[in-house]
């Protein structure tokens, strides 16, 4: 028997008029790492999806172990030892880690519960195996979901996008359990935007171009600008430029505010801060702690129990007290915020509409007249297509059928188009590829630079350490600290990120 | 080698989303299926009952355009079901599901007839008309309004609330009747039949072309106020997404309301056409169950009120022709609504193949 675990010859898969894969060539050998990496839309999830059963390849051949295999179903490729572990994991809230990892199966759990044991020990894993599911972490779930896999015998484990939701020690630990797993002879394809991690774990690196695979390199001989100009098709720079603050003066004050979610959970503890003209202020945390709630309760969506939260106008210096205010209240205040929502289509835009009716989201109202005027929204869309180089059929397509990327931008695009004196951005470049998310830190510097307050909220620490002038730390609902974003670490942001107790004697400084 | 084994083994048939296609392709497959639906129905018709299909189809034509009369209750039955349409569609555009348009008709209706009893011989013809048209929209606003106040301030399930005040409107009804009728027959018959106070004119000799005008001109400007206001777009986006509407600051209480006001009053209205303009009387069955068509009216024209004239004509004509082919060839009145039946089927069922396309297994005997 060779060493090759998965073969894929020249599969292509075509949706309508889009060809998601074109004659992709791919070698996976058993105990190797192998980083898929590409833009978004260059079609790494279809070809895994392929693999996985979840779609069915319009030409080509799949061989596992040199044997030619049609997968037709998620259950044939468990059949052939091929697990994915997708983005969104899904779990039954209700059951436990072992409940779930049986689910389907003919087994018991008790005697399920000493193989998925056996398996944690293994390879290096931490879970209790009667925990509920609602009671793990983010971390604890993706566990659940790699147990899940090999339980059922997956010789070959896809991982999409794993470390999007982790934090920096959490990552570290999950790539400790795949070089275990490495040597204990699988083969792991692992889908990542960032780079840094395709270098510290992968043996091999494959890059996706527009649904074809542009080449395959060793980790070892290559470096990142590299695979960036392989990814991209050109070269492109990776640094973040930050300018210093120009004469900030203080915009926005949060002054402890508490908040408790529909469930009854206290998202917010005592939350103080002050928001400054200028400057991009950073909230890092892990995957809610609370950074949802603080930015709509300032932004008039979300109650809270007490506190404040005062907006000082730039011209007049008046301070206006936001709490209990509507986002409509905000506005007639004069309060110019913008706000782009973590949940682009289900909240800061409206996926059915085209992007000339999305413009008007926010204007619509201006006039008295009780009907509607497309004009100045349509050359608002306009403008935003050439200036942010949307790709779109036209102004009148539905934002839904728009990629991501230009959804985001569409977003953007709007709120800037406000002239707003408060810009808040949640996970502005969640599932973008690098020349839109340059793109988009690119605009939120130009809106510092004119004098806005930014309060950026983000994932990727080192994305936040290379923008942000400040760094507000949050860890379940208090915030843990703040840092300098010139010279603090990322070890130092991450111990604060999951810092739970001693929250309080940090809110002094 | 490899071959026969792939072919063993691969799907016969797997479904893929289709992105988007040309408007002429999806109305060729929407034609399709009625072809399709007429030629399956022949089949059945000719192995259940032997009849020619050709005259079965004959006779669906002839309930709808044999005589003037058929035709203009093709057209006076089309329009108080586009009326209803219109209706509920500001509704279900917000997806506020309105199952109680049925209800909110006949409360309509109801207000109307009392007022023609009640008052009809005290006011002269015009003002009682009007009198008639706002009691009617008011009672149609009310029940509306009221499962709308209760979702609004309390998020209960509109669907069970607009239901349930279908009876309740229907009960309203029974006990005018046995107010109104003093011989116990449960029969209202019609009212002011001498004086006609209360009755809609004939327009140009006909009895109907009043309704039709009102519902013609009801029809285009829902259609602009659903298009081209700040209302209609703020219905939209409501519908869209709640959180999207909250987030750039619509009062979303106010709007379902606001909305449901409309649709009751619409709905009030065609209560009125159906009184004044139509039967001149009232019964629990008056609206006959166009307040639920109406919602497979308005969901088939996806909304957009002048594709409604469409739908609503269809329906209308397969009811009608369904009855005459009943009659004309003595055949139980099941079959013509197992005729309807595969009809809608199709018609409902090809809009699946105009969002997905089959694929099925290529033939490897040629490469």
């Amino acid at each position: 028997m060779s060493n090759v675990a998965l073969r894929l010859d020249n599969i292509t898969k075509v949706f309508g008029k889009i060809i998601a894969n074109d004659s992709v060539n791919l070698t996976v050998y058993k105990g190797e790492i192998l980083s898929l990496l590409g833009e978004n839309g260059s079609g790494k999830t279809t070809l895994m999806n392929m693999i996985s059963g979840i779609y069915f390849p319009d030409e080509g051949h799949i061989y596992i172990d040199d044997k030619e295999v049609v997968i037709r179903s998620p259950k044939d490729a468990f059949d052939y030892h091929v697990g994915m572990i997708h983005q969104h994991f899904k779990l039954v809230d209700v059951f436990s880690a072992t409940e779930n990892i049986i689910l389907g199966l003919k087994e018991t759990s008790r005697d399920a519960s000493a193989r998925v044991r056996e398996i944690s020990e293994k390879y290096g894993f931490d879970i209790d195996p009667d925990k509920k599911i609602y009671d793990m972490s983010v971390s604890e779930k993706q566990t659940v979901e790699i147990i899940k896999v090999l339980y059922r015998g997956a010789d070959i484990l896809i991982l999409d996008e794993p470390t999007a939701v982790l934090t920096p020690q959490e990552t570290k630990k999950l790539f400790d359990v795949l070089r275990k797993m490495r040597d204990d002879g699988k083969a792991i394809i692992i889908i990542t935007h960032k780079l840094h991690e395709v270098m510290a774990l992968s043996d091999r690196v494959t890059v996706l171009r527009r649904g074809e695979n542009v080449g395959t390199v060793k980790t070892s001989e290559t470096n990142e600008a590299e695979l960036t100009e392989m990814m991209v098709g050109k070269k492109i720079s990776l640094n973040i430029e930050r300018s210093e603050p120009i004469n900030p003066v203080t915009r926005l004050t949060v002054s402890h505010i508490n908040c408790i979610n529909r469930e009854g959970v206290k998202v917010l503890d005592d939350v103080s801060f002050e928001a400054r003209s200028g400057e991009i202020l950073g909230i890092a945390g892990i995957a809610g702690s609370g950074q949802r709630e603080l930015l709509e309760a300032i932004a008039g969506l979300q109650h809270i129990e007490d506190g404040s939260i005062s907006y000082i106008d730039p011209d007049t210096g008046s301070s206006t007290e936001l709490k209990d205010k509507t986002p409509l209240e905000i506005r007639e205040l004069g309060v110019r915020f913008s706000f782009v929502p973590e949940d682009r289509l289900g909240m800061g835009l409206v996926g059915n509409m085209d992007i000339v009716d999305n413009m008007m989201l926010r204007s619509y109202r201006k006039g008295k007249s009780m009907f509607l005027h497309r004009k100045e929204p349509a050359s608002l869309a306009d403008e935003i297509i050439k200036n942010l180089e949307v790709v779109t059929p036209s102004a009148n397509t539905p934002v839904r059928n728009l990629s991501g990327g230009n959804v985001q931008k569409v977003l953007v695009g709007r709120e800037i188009a406000s002239s707003p004196k408060v810009f808040m951005a949640a996970y502005p470049v969640r599932g973008l590829d690098i020349n839109s998310s340059y793109m988009i830190y690119n605009l939120l510097n130009r809106q510092k630079e004119s004098g806005v307050a930014v309060i950026f909220v983000g994932e990727d620490l080192d994305v936040l350490l290379e923008l942000c002038d400040r760094i507000l730390v949050i860890g379940s609902g208090h915030i843990t600290g703040v840092v300098d974003g010139r010279t603090a670490t990322k070890e130092e942001i991450g111990l604060l990120m999951t810092k739970t107790d001693g929250g309080h004697s940090d809110d002094k400084n | 080698m490899t071959k026969t084994d792939k072919r063993a083994h691969e799907p016969l048939i797997h479904i893929t989303k289709r992105n988007q296609i040309p408007w002429w392709k999806s109305w060729m497959i929407r034609a399709a299926a009625i072809i399709l639906a007429l030629v399956v129905g022949a089949i059945f018709v000719m192995l259940m009952t032997g009849y020619n299909p050709l005259q079965v189809y004959s006779a669906m034509l002839d309930g709808n355009f044999k005589s003037s009369r058929k035709f203009w209750m093709l057209l006076q039955n089309t329009s108080i079901l586009l009326c209803i349409s219109l209706a509920v569609t500001p509704a279900f555009k917000m997806r506020f599901w309105n199952t109680g348009a049925e209800g909110q008709v006949l409360v309509g209706a109801l207000a109307s007839a009392a007022m023609m009893f009640y008052v009809g011989d005290r006011l002269n013809n015009a003002v009682l008309i009007i009198v008639m048209l706002i009691a009617s929209i008011a009672a149609g606003v009310i029940w509306a309004v009221l499962p709308a106040y209760f979702k609004a301030k309390w998020n209960t399930n509109e669907t069970l609330f607009t239901l349930m005040m279908n009876y309740v409107a229907m009960q309203l009804v029974g006990f005018a009747i046995m107010i109104w009728v003093p011989s116990g027959s449960n029969v209202m018959g019609v009212i002011n039949s001498k004086t006609e106070s209360g009755w809609l004119p004939n327009v140009f000799g006909q009895k109907y072309l009043i309704n039709i005008l009102i519902v013609v001109a009801v029809t285009v400007l829902m259609f602009i106020y659903l298009r081209y206001s700040k209302h209609g777009y703020e219905i939209a986006v409501v519908g869209e997404s709640e959180n999207t509407a909250k987030y750039i600051g619509i009062n979303v209480k106010r709007v379902i309301i606001r909305t449901m006001v409309l649709s009751g009053a619409v709905c009030g209205l065609a209560g009125f056409l159906l009184v004044s303009g139509t039967h001149h009387t009232v019964s629990k069955n008056i609206v006959g169950g166009m307040g639920f068509t109406a919602i497979m009216v308005s969901w088939l024209a996806k909304f957009n009120p002048i594709l409604m004239v469409l739908t609503s004509g269809l329906i209308i004509f397969l009811q009608q022709g369904a009855g005459e082919i009943a009659t004309q060839l003595a055949l139980n009145e099941s079959i013509s609504d197992i005729l309807t039946g595969i009809i809608l089927f199709f018609i409902i069922g090809c809009e699946f193949f105009v969002h997905y396309k089959m694929n099925f297994r290529a033939k490897h005997g040629k490469d």
